[in-house]
């Protein structure tokens, strides 16, 4: 009957040969493969980063500058919420019903079953009122999160902001940043990131396969504790911070102040200014936005980055250099009949002769015209070329179209123009020192920052050198005691020319041009300025240091359009200087209130015309919302026009001056 | 042998039942561990799926002592009707049926209890199939024979494959082993084979083309050899002409009838695509489970995978995660060697039989079991289709466990009266 009856053992044989296939493949991914272990070890764990707070920065007083606050986050997760009173919660998060269910919408489609923000940043009081309501409402809970404030609203360009990590930093860090960190974008914030950043902590976190967080792994043996960052304590002096933004309010332009016997940096405005807790929280985008619009550029670091032609504050430079080359000396005089040999530059009325401090205190432009030339020809008139590259090597050491290597990213070089340039504009040979007569009184194609205006004062004010200047004194609790900025960097003048072009730069103030920003019971020395320029009127231009022995400050102010240098920036700098070196200001205040009350913005249609130039030719950023992160630094609308009116210096004025030989 | 309450338990084939046990409490102890639910932490809670479970085991063993109470003849006699009224229920559960997971499998029974008759169909068809082939005339190798066999088999897969549950399906394609022990030629099984493979080099390769070149290379040279011999030339000739027409019929299938989601599959075990977040997500986080096991697993309740439910439909179709990820490769492989142990215990038993009733119902259990735990198990290390069928005796689920487990104590049943007279 069973004539088939082998076949149980084909049979069995089947059974067996299969199980075995499976056993091998188990024995394959369970014993052989050890990918399998990993991936569900990524499966579950969660590296959860603990984010450091942030280092405060204070100023050099200890005042707090900018700090990290709580706000808080409600979050939801649309799984959890049970049914509750909608038009309370509305009413308790000042939202609207609409709001409510687009938001929770929102939530639902991101995932039903994870957390999604809610509501953002809200402030500690909101939440104070809504704390003990919440509980109420299953499924929404609060996160605290940090973010940065400013307590005094101030020193926004000089500290910086900060902003998510772009593609470009996350490459380049090699794995330190991750997608939706923080990082400093701009000012301190940037240049100090290592220190104020922290160290990040991980908390590894158990998570089952919707994501939900199931408690920490292994209790928290492989966890790390994030690091607050540095407090850094900054040079900058609140007081005086604060009041030169308040004396540049509706005006454009800069003050820094520098310590000459440090090269720390006193107050550094940037007008027009911004408030820094705008560019923090729920309006950043928009505000970011806007602020990429304004016309007048608020976030331009204007004391690094916009350039001016010094004018008549460049004249000490001038004389330094001829007392130095022997070509002059203090006595030696000119007389002023109200221009130079009859043509440019002029004066505003004829000095008569005048001896070197008399030639400062006034400001003649015939007397500096005479030294310039002096200095130009000493090789005779046809060696012009080579004379002027010499003249710039030396100009050059006071950091004149030089980077100074401040602490702050993006600064900006400032133009000194070269001997190529000449030979390119007048043909090889083909100029002389009236060609370039300009550079005299600091006009033409000569343009600075008000920082390198500032640090010329400083080197002044110590007869010969300056330190680099720099923000920072501190780091936690170690002084800073980086070389370069306790090395003297000498500019190659000797100590004793300066006493005279000092004693030219008191006169300037006990009687000279700024002789109305005498300031009661000090000895301040500066030299006003007044830089022309082809759209509006000239700059308003001071540069000084105080007191005259031993000097505890030198600052530089530029106000665009404000015309004479005593009539605005003089008048700043020297209520910053009284302020700084006796707390108080003394002299009347309707003065005080005429300076800060004035309003020099220009008309904005001419800087709205170079917005549509710059929008036509990228408007794809401007279309971007949070267009702040990719504002390139580089000098603004206002600058860059300034920049090609020198251009047009170049075309005109020569051939002007040609004609008059 | 005269007194049947001796009988009874006499003969009782006691390590099969063992193994049995072994495998439900084996079950239960991994469906504890993949439905584990802190808020009910007793194991007995109804409201878990292993409280339930507790439940089903209960009325599983209570069923297994019930047959072995009833007398075989009754069985043999019912087979049938048993067939008729499972034929009945595949076509109602097409008009009344629940649909669970895209299949029209289920008949809800009220009180939260539901029958899915295709696992009774299993049963019922191992049960004519034995009636039939037990009858004095039939001889498989017969034409006549054999279309009849075919049709008790093919007649529940036809209803079934309406529902539609392809799983449940090809499950009765393993009683071809059933019939290949009966008389059935072997071509059948090595065509089965090649057939198996050609699918599979079909679907791997672009241009099927070069799966049919080598094919005919191969059948020239051995038409070659063999030129003298006339019966292997026609018998490789017509092979060839049934492998090609295959090959067409196989890429008809997969283009033009299977649903995108079979085909995705099918395209994902055979590594044409990987879509580890969509289709493919079960199975490769079934073999992490698996693969992280190691040696020794993870440890009771210590797997994440299985804590941390990642794997879906974990304490049924996937239950053979749980074992792999926490009892690792040693657990694993004892539960195989279990079930090889029992299929091969069956296939002892079918052979100590003196009436061919019996033989055959054996070799369908233990063909049925045998498929389960190879397409179950195969799946969940990603070298079968996932194909949605549970690990018998060890899935969650009181159907599924009540029907193997009828399924193999009327067996043991039959087996205890091996002896005694044979009433068919």
């Amino acid at each position: 009957m069973n004539s088939f009856f082998v076949r149980r053992y084909i049979i069995a044989g089947i059974f067996t040969t299969i199980i075995l296939l499976l056993v091998a493949k188990l024995f394959y991914i369970q014993i052989i493969d050890d990918h399998y272990r990993l991936y569900a070890t990524k499966n579950v764990l969660r590296p959860i980063k603990q984010y450091p707070a942030r280092g405060p920065i204070l100023d050099r007083n200890g005042k707090i500058l900018v700090q990290n606050e709580a706000f808080y986050d409600i979050m939801v997760t649309p799984k959890e919420v049970k049914p509750f009173d909608t038009l309370e919660f509305c009413k308790l998060l000042g939202i609207t019903k609409d709001e409510f269910d687009d938001r929770f919408q929102k939530a639902i489609k991101y995932s039903p079953s994870l957390p999604s923000i809610f509501e953002k940043q809200l402030s500690a009081e909101t939440f104070a009122s809504l704390q003990e309501r919440l509980s109420e409402f299953t499924g929404f809970f609060p996160t605290t999160r940090y973010l940065r404030t400013y307590p005094d609203s101030t020193a926004a360009q000089f500290l910086g902001y900060i902003g998510e990590v772009t593609d470009r930093d996350i490459k380049r860090s090699n794995g330190r940043y991750q997608p939706g960190d923080y990082i400093g974008v701009s000012g301190v914030e940037k240049a100090y990131e290592d220190v104020l950043r922290g160290q990040v902590g991980v908390k590894y976190t158990v998570v089952n396969s919707h994501g939900k967080m199931m408690g920490s792994y292994e209790n928290g043996a492989f966890d790390t504790v994030a690091s607050p960052g540095e407090r850094l304590k900054s040079s900058l002096d609140l007081r005086i911070q604060k009041l030169g933004e308040e004396l540049m309010k509706g005006k454009v332009g800069s003050i820094v102040a520098i310590e000459p016997s440090t090269g720390e940096i006193l107050a550094f405005v940037s007008s027009p200014t911004y408030d820094p807790n705008l560019l923090v929280g729920r309006e950043r985008g928009n505000n970011a936005a806007r602020m990429y619009k304004d016309p007048y550029s608020p976030l331009l670091i204007r004391p690094i980055q916009a350039y001016y032609p010094p004018g008549s504050s460049f004249k000490p430079l001038n004389a330094l250099i001829a007392l130095q080359e022997g070509l002059i000396t203090p006595q030696t005089s000119y007389y002023c009949t109200g221009a130079y040999k009859g043509g440019l530059p002029r004066c505003d009325e004829p000095h008569g002769q005048s001896d070197l401090a008399r030639a400062i205190a006034v400001s003649c432009n015939t007397y500096f015209a005479s030294v310039f030339e002096k200095l130009m020809n000493v090789n005779g008139a046809r060696n012009i070329d080579t004379t002027f590259v010499d003249w710039r090597k030396k100009v050059s050491r006071f950091s004149v179209g030089q980077r100074l290597g401040i602490d702050l990213p993006n600064e900006g070089k400032g133009f000194m123009p070269t001997a190529a340039l000449y030979n390119k504009t007048f043909g090889v040979g083909h100029w002389r020192s009236n060609s370039i007569l300009s550079l005299a009184i600091g006009q033409g194609e000569l343009e600075i920052t008000p920082l390198q205006m500032a640090n010329i004062e400083c080197t002044i004010a110590n007869h010969g050198f300056y330190y680099t200047p720099h923000l920072i004194k501190a780091i936690g609790d170690t002084k800073i005691t980086k070389a370069e900025y306790t090395q003297r960097n000498y500019v190659g003048i000797d100590g004793q020319y300066f006493e005279p072009v000092i004693n030219g730069m008191q006169q300037v103030v006990e009687s000279g041009t700024a002789r109305s920003s005498q300031i009661p019971g000090i000895i301040m020395c500066g030299k006003t300025g007044t830089a022309q320029n082809p759209h509006g009127k000239n700059h308003s231009i001071f540069v000084a240091f105080a007191p005259r022995d031993n000097p505890k400050i030198a600052i530089a102010v530029v106000v665009e359009n404000g015309g004479q240098g005593a009539w605005y920036a003089a008048p700043i700098a020297s209520y910053i200087v009284e302020k700084y070196l006796t707390d108080t200001i003394k002299r009347p205040m309707d003065e005080f209130n005429r300076i800060k009350n004035a309003n020099l913005m220009p008309d904005p249609t001419f800087y709205y015309s170079q917005i549509k130039k710059e929008a036509a030719r990228d408007s794809i950023r401007k279309a971007k919302a949070d267009s702040l992160r990719k504002l390139p630094a580089k000098k603004s609308v206002s600058t860059k026009s300034k920049k090609n009116n020198t251009l047009a210096y170049l075309t005109t004025e020569p051939g002007r001056r040609r004609n008059n030989e | 042998m005269n007194n049947p309450q001796r009988s009874l338990f006499f003969n009782v084939d006691w390590i099969a039942v063992i193994i049995y046990l072994c495998l439900c409490t084996i079950g239960w102890f991994n469906i504890h561990s993949a439905a584990f639910d802190p808020r009910y932490p007793s194991a007995f809670d109804m409201h878990t799926d292993y409280g339930k479970q507790l439940v089903f085991i209960i009325v599983a063993v209570s069923l297994a002592i019930i047959i072995l109470l009833l007398e075989s003849r009754f069985i043999v006699a019912l087979a049938p009707a048993i067939y008729a009224i499972t034929t009945l229920l595949l076509m109602a559960v097409l008009v009344v049926g629940r649909n669970v997971g895209g299949n029209q499998a289920w008949i809800s029974l009220g009180g939260g209890f539901r029958l899915q008759p295709s696992e009774l169909a299993k049963f019922s068809t191992c049960l004519l199939l034995a009636r039939y082939l037990n009858g004095t005339n039939v001889k498989i190798t017969e034409l006549k024979s054999f279309l009849i066999a075919a049709g008790i088999i093919l007649f529940p897969m036809a209803l079934i494959m309406l529902q539609p549950d392809a799983g449940s399906t090809l499950v009765f394609s393993a009683l071809i082993l059933v019939l290949y022990r009966e008389g059935l030629s072997p071509y059948f099984l090595i065509l089965e084979g090649l057939f198996i493979t050609l699918f599979v080099l079909t679907l791997k390769v672009d241009n099927h083309l070069y799966v049919i070149g080598p094919l005919v290379a191969i059948a020239l040279i051995v038409m070659l050899l063999f030129k003298r011999n006339k019966k292997v030339v026609s018998t490789v000739f017509l092979g060839l002409c049934m492998c090609i027409a295959f090959i067409f019929c196989v890429n008809f299938l997969y283009n033009h009838i299977l649903k995108p989601h079979q085909k995705a599959r099918i395209d994902i075990v055979l590594g044409i695509t990987t879509d580890l977040r969509g289709r493919g997500y079960n199975v490769n986080q079934s073999k992490i489970a698996i693969g992280s096991g190691k040696l020794w697993g993870q440890g009771y309740m210590h797997g994440t995978q299985t804590t941390y439910k990642f794997v879906p439909e974990q304490s049924t179709d996937f239950i053979f995660c749980t074992v792999g990820e926490e009892w690792g490769f040693a657990g694993a492989v004892t539960v195989l060697g279990l079930y090889l142990f029992l299929v091969l215990r069956i296939i002892r038993i079918a052979e100590r039989q003196r009436s061919t009733f019996t033989r055959v119902y054996a070799y369908g259990v233990a063909s049925v079991i045998f498929f389960h735990v190879v397409i179950n198990v195969g799946m969940t290390i990603g070298i079968v289709p996932s194909i949605g069928i549970p690990l018998p005796f060890i899935s969650y689920g009181g159907s599924s466990l009540v029907s193997f487990t009828l399924l193999l104590f009327v067996l043991i049943k039959l087996d205890s009266n091996r002896m005694g007279i044979i009433y068919a």
